[in-house]
């Protein structure tokens, strides 16, 4: 069987494709594994569903609130404080409450709703983003502290209608299956490439007085256990990571028996009644 | 989350005018711990201080052989900073055991030390609490307390301080200088950072009002060979300790010159034990030696209905993380 | 031979989910969205005596704040503010909030604040002070374990053959109680609803595992025909039965919607949570196992005991397998409940089974110890031929094969016996095994499939992908039968306006849902065949429907391919754009002859550090016979997340409540622990496929639960082979092994 995502044969990026590694800092040292992950295109697979519930949502919004609809009484703005940063790339000034987290001014502001709420206090990782290119917690990030500076969200890392290496390689591994945690994962893992390459250490780093750049998979899984996965697709996840740091690709952990070992232990088991 | 005033400073002695000024005010620095108490209703600021624009973040070398860190260097960045990595590893486990990778990029070096209490008690605005609230009582006391202090425990509280960072600063025998809204600066010993509950559990350390974390210093270290931060928990990461053990040796061939000996996750504070410390000096690594430190590590403490365990956890662990200081594992 | 069915194919919804464009119940706009936010009680029970609102009402943004002194009834009274329905009326007893002055249980919602943004409901929600009188409550199960009685429904259990007597006589015998903790689903995506009315309709943005069900429920609520309900939820983050009922969240943001005029979103915090949609229960389970000294069973008595509410019965079933799972001529396996003042548990992964086979599986390798038998050959010794409650034939079952491939590739000959035998370094090694158990359920499903003329098919039916792929699988199955490529087929779930499906629960979705859509995809196929047939050219002339298939655009005889019929031409010249069939899929009268389950053999290696107490499962091996694999991708993960909430279960959680508050105290993902990345190591998969044409056209047996169900016991037995301590209640912390 195939997987679906082979490497191509073509054994050079294009030009275009260089463009792209360039513009993914953490990519620049992962080898081969680029090229298997470059060129998805992300059009595919957002399908008419999701077309669907935009409609209804359109539909929805044209909604005009009713004569009676209660409101409440208007009030001087208190506590509010005006924030200008870039979100993915983009200039966004806010006018805010002081009280609002990043997630929130993200998800109920900008309607940018790929990074998610799990726990909303710093205890899951699914509303990890990149702030200034590391990963932080976005539940527990005032967003008036952000003035000046970079975020970027799970809707941010596609390049045009290009998938990011990490989104292509969560993908190829399964490693996801309600997609709940998986932009916080992603986010997290991009975070996580930059931090090997500057050579950072783990708490399960053997001797931290050196630096070590090159991951075990001992390693992603620390580095990452601050992203919980209930549905725990934690091997897919640590494959995926795996792809894109080394190029290394996982062998299948699954298999089907076959007739003839079916065959030989029913055999088995009427001439043997031990196991 | 109660409304609060943001109030963005350019200097330290602003930050700690501000937070004078107003008897209601708190510093924000990473944000990660009270944030969380702000939406549980547990810290409740009507103004908050920003502080990430100071700049306080500087790691560099410090007097005497020694480095100081800034309150304000993030934990990651301290934990992987060249001269720390070098000179004391040990730290740079500790700050690596603790939370996850996202928060570390957040916690700031001084955050970390007013990290509060991870007690359930604490956190929860309907049960007693006498650090929340004083005097309504402590619900851990005869509650569920597995994860509670065995040492220095009062009946008005027993939540243990849950950070890793702090027990190897305590094992490295740093000093936490702190700045007050005049400009007057004081280095306060590590071990006289922290208190014990007492009868005045709402607080967790001896700051005054105002006082604002600027560095963390440390001495030279005669600890960058031998030493092993270990900590035990429920799952294998991302959760706070049961029991955690800062070690630390001094050798001198197979002979321990010096050791230090700090449990975490067992007291109201880092709790640096003397008498494992007095076990340990001028005698043979062997985990013999070992084991009589550990009996001496956990000699005074006093278990609560549910937290028994610790003991005989926190002797092993001892004993583990001299173990692997001395290299013997 | 099959195109995609059994192939590994990515998920449909992949693309959706890593670019973060899906689209969760929370996160659907609508405009001038009001925010609301839940205040929960302090007591465990008694009555609110009074509720002061008024600083609340002040704060800035407040639109208004619902409590039961002014909040609408909703719809059939629920039965804890009255007596017991009458046995015609339909049942409701879900929960609903703010509906009287009555407190069952710690966390229960007193209040509901409605604000313009969120972090104002926030801050006016800790406004509202409440008072309560305050009555004596029980939340231990162990304090009311002597007051267990039968659950309601169904008939109380019977004995098999003597079980009594054969235990008396037996000549090796055990006996043992088993502990586990309340269990928190704790789903990422916390619990969301984002209601609209447009007059008397409502669209409801939920999450949900079976939207019809939901909807039944807000029309009920509302006294509004169902028609008038729409309840939409495309992606879901997890629920693990935490959103098989409809829980009180939905009706109270319709409520608050309706009342206000504007669409009002809510969204359970992490604590909420935690009494917001049931529990697994507090389970004892007390086991006695009596055999020969060959092995073989002669009595198994099961009995298990858990808490339910005060208002709401709740039977997890915990000893059902027992029954079915070994041959054994005497049996006694009572279920049995007990009230406390907590919240209604509900169904958590493996419901039952896991609680009931880590008991039971347990008890097994503690007989194999005291037998001095493997405890794999004891299972082999004790195998079930035949259903062992119904004596009735299975309609297929590989479990044999199971234990001896897997024996095989975890390596198991190597084993030794002694526990404590087996070392790396200074740790121990432990090999556990145990089986695994369920039932191949199929439930009554709807699916609609249009196929156009462009060579496109549009499939729909109301059911729900959770997370295991179900999005993927009916694609699949859907491409197979339409002769598609996967991407041809756009398949449509979670949205009450589809056709009708049953919850996503008991892993029987692809059975059911699957069949739905197979049946829908032939009635296309004969449909076709109508057409091609009134063409008295036609080369399918005579052709009956099971004659043919379609594929690639042909419609064409089944063992002659060169005799087929291009569909769009067909179509085209009968003036057809599009075809559309609905089909339902019932179980077949066959079945009832046929015991129907699903097995698996679970091996798991774990290594413990003796000194500190620490567990970790190294390797874990999953055989799973249950039927046939529709994608083994999706599968696989399934296992995976079995084997990761066996870890979870036995190494882990547990909800702890503080009893003389009645109050969960970890409420949180701080406390309530759950594995993370670091504890998950090596994790295997080996499909058995069985080839069963009794459960369902399909031959799927559903493999959500089943992966889960053996793996806490495998993983103790484990821990008694590494370290020679035998923990029964779970659990299994560092504590615990010092």
């Amino acid at each position: 069987m195939e997987d679906n995502l082979d490497e191509t044969s073509q054994p050079e990026l294009s030009a275009d494709e260089e463009a792209l590694v360039k513009e993914m800092p953490a990519l620049t040292d992962v080898g081969q594994a680029r090229r298997t992950f470059l060129g998805q295109s992300l059009t595919s697979g957002v399908g008419l569903f999701a077309l669907m519930l935009l409609e209804k949502e359109q539909a929805l919004a044209a909604l005009s609130a009713p004569a009676d609809a209660v409101f409440a009484p208007a009030a001087a703005p208190e506590n509010t404080i005006r924030i200008a940063m870039k979100v993915n790339g983009a200039a966004k000034t806010l006018e805010l409450d002081s009280r609002v987290v990043l997630l929130d001014a993200l998800r109920e502001r900008l309607e940018l709703t790929g990074t998610k709420k799990g726990c909303d206090q710093g205890q899951c990782g699914a509303c990890t983003v990149l702030v200034d290119g590391r990963r932080v917690l976005s539940c527990l990030t005032l967003a008036a502290t952000l003035e000046g500076r970079e975020v970027t969200t799970i809707e941010g890392l596609a390049r045009g209608e290009q998938l990011h290496p990490m989104q292509a390689a969560f993908i190829k591994y399964d490693g996801f299956q309600c997609g709940y945690c998986t932009p916080g994962q992603i986010c997290s893992a991009v975070g996580l490439l930059e931090e090997a390459r500057r050579g950072e250490a783990s708490h399960v780093t053997e001797n931290v007085t050196v630096n070590t750049t090159s991951l075990t998979d001992e390693e992603i899984r620390e580095r990452m256990s601050g992203n919980i996965c209930r549905c725990g697709a934690y091997p897919g996840i640590v494959a995926a990571i795996k792809e894109v740091h080394s190029g290394k690709e996982t062998a299948r952990t699954w298999r089907f028996v076959n007739d003839d070992e079916l065959a030989r232990v029913r055999k088995e088991w009427q001439t043997d009644e031990t196991v | 989350m109660r409304p609060f005033k943001y109030t963005r400073v350019s200097d330290a002695n602003a930050a700690a005018r501000a937070v004078t000024a107003n008897p209601n005010a708190e510093f924000l620095a990473g944000g990660t711990n009270i944030l969380d108490l702000m939406k549980e209703d547990v810290e409740r600021p009507n103004e908050l201080v920003d502080l990430t624009r100071l700049n306080l973040a500087d790691i560099k070398a410090g007097p005497n052989g020694g480095v100081t860190i800034g309150a304000l260097a993030k934990n990651t960045d301290t934990a992987n900073h060249p001269l720390i990595r070098k000179s004391y590893p040990l730290l740079t486990q500790a700050i690596l055991a603790g939370a996850s990778g996202q928060l570390r990029n957040m916690a700031t070096n001084g955050g970390n030390l007013m990290q509060r209490t991870r007690c359930q008690y604490f956190y929860d605005t309907a049960m007693p609490c006498n650090k929340r609230e004083p005097g309504t009582g402590c619900g851990a006391r005869e509650g569920l307390n597995r994860i509670h202090a065995i040492f220095g425990w009062s009946e008005k509280c027993v939540a243990t301080y849950p950070g890793d960072m702090a027990n190897a600063l305590y094992a490295l025998e740093a000093q936490v200088r702190v700045r007050n809204a005049s400009g007057r600066e004081r280095s306060i010993p590590i071990v006289d950072f922290h208190r014990l509950p007492g009868d005045t559990p709402e607080k967790d350390n001896n700051l005054e009002r105002g006082e604002l974390i600027v560095a963390i210093d440390l001495p030279k270290s005669n600890f960058a060979n031998n030493y092993y931060y270990l900590k035990v928990r429920d799952r294998a990461s991302y959760a706070f300790a049961l029991v955690a053990v800062a070690a630390a040796l001094d050798m001198d061939g197979g002979r321990i010159r010096q050791a230090r000996v700090v449990m975490g996750s067992v007291a109201h504070k880092p709790w640096r034990s003397r008498e494992a410390e007095a076990a340990l000096s001028g005698k043979p690594a062997s985990e013999q030696t070992f084991r009589s430190a550990s009996e001496a590590a956990l000699a005074g403490a006093k278990p609560l209905a549910h937290n028994a365990y610790k003991i005989e956890l926190g002797k092993r662990a001892v004993v583990r993380a001299l173990m692997r200081a001395a290299r013997l594992i | 031979m099959a195109r995609y069915i059994g192939k590994e194919i990515n998920r449909v919804d992949g693309v959706a989910k890593v670019t973060g464009r899906a689209k969760y119940a929370a996160e659907f706009r609508a405009p001038n969205l009001a925010y609301g936010f839940i205040v929960l009680g302090t007591v465990a029970k008694g009555t609110i005596k009074s509720i002061d609102t008024r600083d609340a009402e002040a704060a800035a943004g407040v639109i208004r704040i619902f409590t039961h002194l002014n909040a609408p009834k909703l719809g059939p009274k629920a039965s804890h503010e009255q007596a017991p329905p009458r046995a015609t009326e339909e049942q409701d007893k879900s929960f609903r909030a703010l509906q009287s002055d009555r407190i069952f249980f710690n966390m229960q919602p007193v209040a509901l604040v409605v604000a313009e943004t969120y972090e104002q409901a926030r801050y006016a929600a800790r406004l509202v002070k409440v008072s309560y009188n305050a009555e004596k409550h029980t939340t231990d199960t162990e304090a009311v374990r002597d007051r267990g009685r039968f659950p309601s429904q169904g008939p109380p259990p019977k004995p098999r053959g003597n079980p009594e007597e054969a235990m008396k006589i037996a000549p090796v015998k055990i006996e043992a109680e088993y502990r586990i903790p309340i269990e928190h689903h704790n789903p990422m995506e916390p619990h969301a609803a984002v209601a609209v009315w447009q007059g008397d309709r409502l669209t409801m943005f939920d999450k949900s595992q079976e939207v019809y069900n939901v909807r039944k429920h807000l029309a009920s609520s509302f006294n509004i025909p169902e028609a008038n309900v729409q309840v939409i939820s495309p992606y879901v983050g997890g629920a693990f039965g935490s959103s098989l009922r409809p829980n009180y969240y939905p009706a109270l943001t319709a409520m608050a919607a309706r009342e206000v005029r504007r669409p009002v979103k809510i969204v359970y915090t992490r604590t909420q949570m935690f009494t917001g949609h049931g529990h697994r229960p507090y389970t004892i389970q007390k086991v006695a196992l009596g055999a020969e000294r060959s092995g073989k069973l002669t009595a198994m008595v099961h009995e298990a005991l858990h808490n339910t509410s005060t208002f709401e019965e709740f039977s997890d079933n915990t000893t059902g397998f027992t029954r079915q799972v070994y041959a054994c001529p005497n049996l006694y396996a009572p279920q049995r409940i007990t009230n406390t003042d907590l919240s209604t548990p509900t169904w958590m992964r493996a419901p039952g089974a896991v609680s009931g086979m880590f008991a039971l599986e347990s008890a097994m390798d503690e007989l194999a110890y005291a037998l001095k038998i493997d405890p794999l050959e004891l299972r082999l010794i004790n195998y079930a031929e035949k259903d062992p409650e119904s004596g009735k034939p299975f309609s297929s079952k590989a479990l044999r094969e199971c234990y001896r491939l897997g024996a095989e590739k975890f390596g198991w000959k190597d084993r030794k016996f002694e526990p404590r035998s087996m070392r790396d370094g200074r740790l121990l090694v432990g090999w556990g095994t145990a089986t695994g158990i369920w039932g191949a359920f199929q439930m009554p499903a709807t699916a609609r499939i249009t196929f156009k003329a462009n060579g496109t098919a549009h499939v729909a039916s109301a059911t729900s992908d959770i997370g295991p792929g179900t999005y993927t699988v009916i694609t699949i199955i859907a491409a197979e039968y339409l002769g598609l490529k996967p991407e041809q087929v756009e398949f449509e779930l979670g949205d009450s306006n589809f056709p009708r499906a049953p919850a996503q629960g008991g892993s029987w979705t692809t059975a059911s849902v699957g069949s739905a859509v197979h049946g829908a995809a032939l009635a296309i196929t004969a449909r076709l065949l109508e057409f091609a047939n009134r063409d008295a050219n036609s080369p399918l002339r005579g052709a009956a429907a099971a004659d043919v298939e379609m594929l690639d655009g042909r419609l064409q005889l089944k063992n002659d391919t060169a005799r087929f019929v291009n569909t769009a031409e067909l179509m085209k010249r009968n003036g057809l754009g599009e075809i559309t069939e609905t089909f339902e899929a019932k179980p077949s009268q066959e079945r009832r002859n046929y015991a129907t389950l699903a097995h698996g053999a679970q091996f798991i290696e774990v290594k413990v550090d003796p000194d500190i107490g620490q567990v970790r499962v190294t390797r874990a091996i999953e055989v799973t016979a249950c039927g046939r694999i529709i994608n083994p991708k999706a599968s696989h993960s399934q296992e995976i997340g079995g084997v990761v909430w066996g870890i979870g279960m036995a190494l882990q959680e547990a909800t702890e409540i503080d009893h003389r508050f009645g109050r969960i105290m970890n409420p949180n993902l701080q406390h309530y622990h759950v594995p993370v990345h670091a504890d998950v190591h090596m994790i295997e998969t080996i499909f058995v496929e069985e080839d069963d044409t009794v459960v369902n056209p399909l031959g799927v047996k559903g493999m959500g639960e089943l992966g889960m169900v053996g793996i806490p016991a495998a993983i103790a037995n484990a821990v008694f082979h590494a370290t020679g301590k035998r923990i029964r209640d779970l659990p299994i912390t560092p504590d615990k092994l010092l």
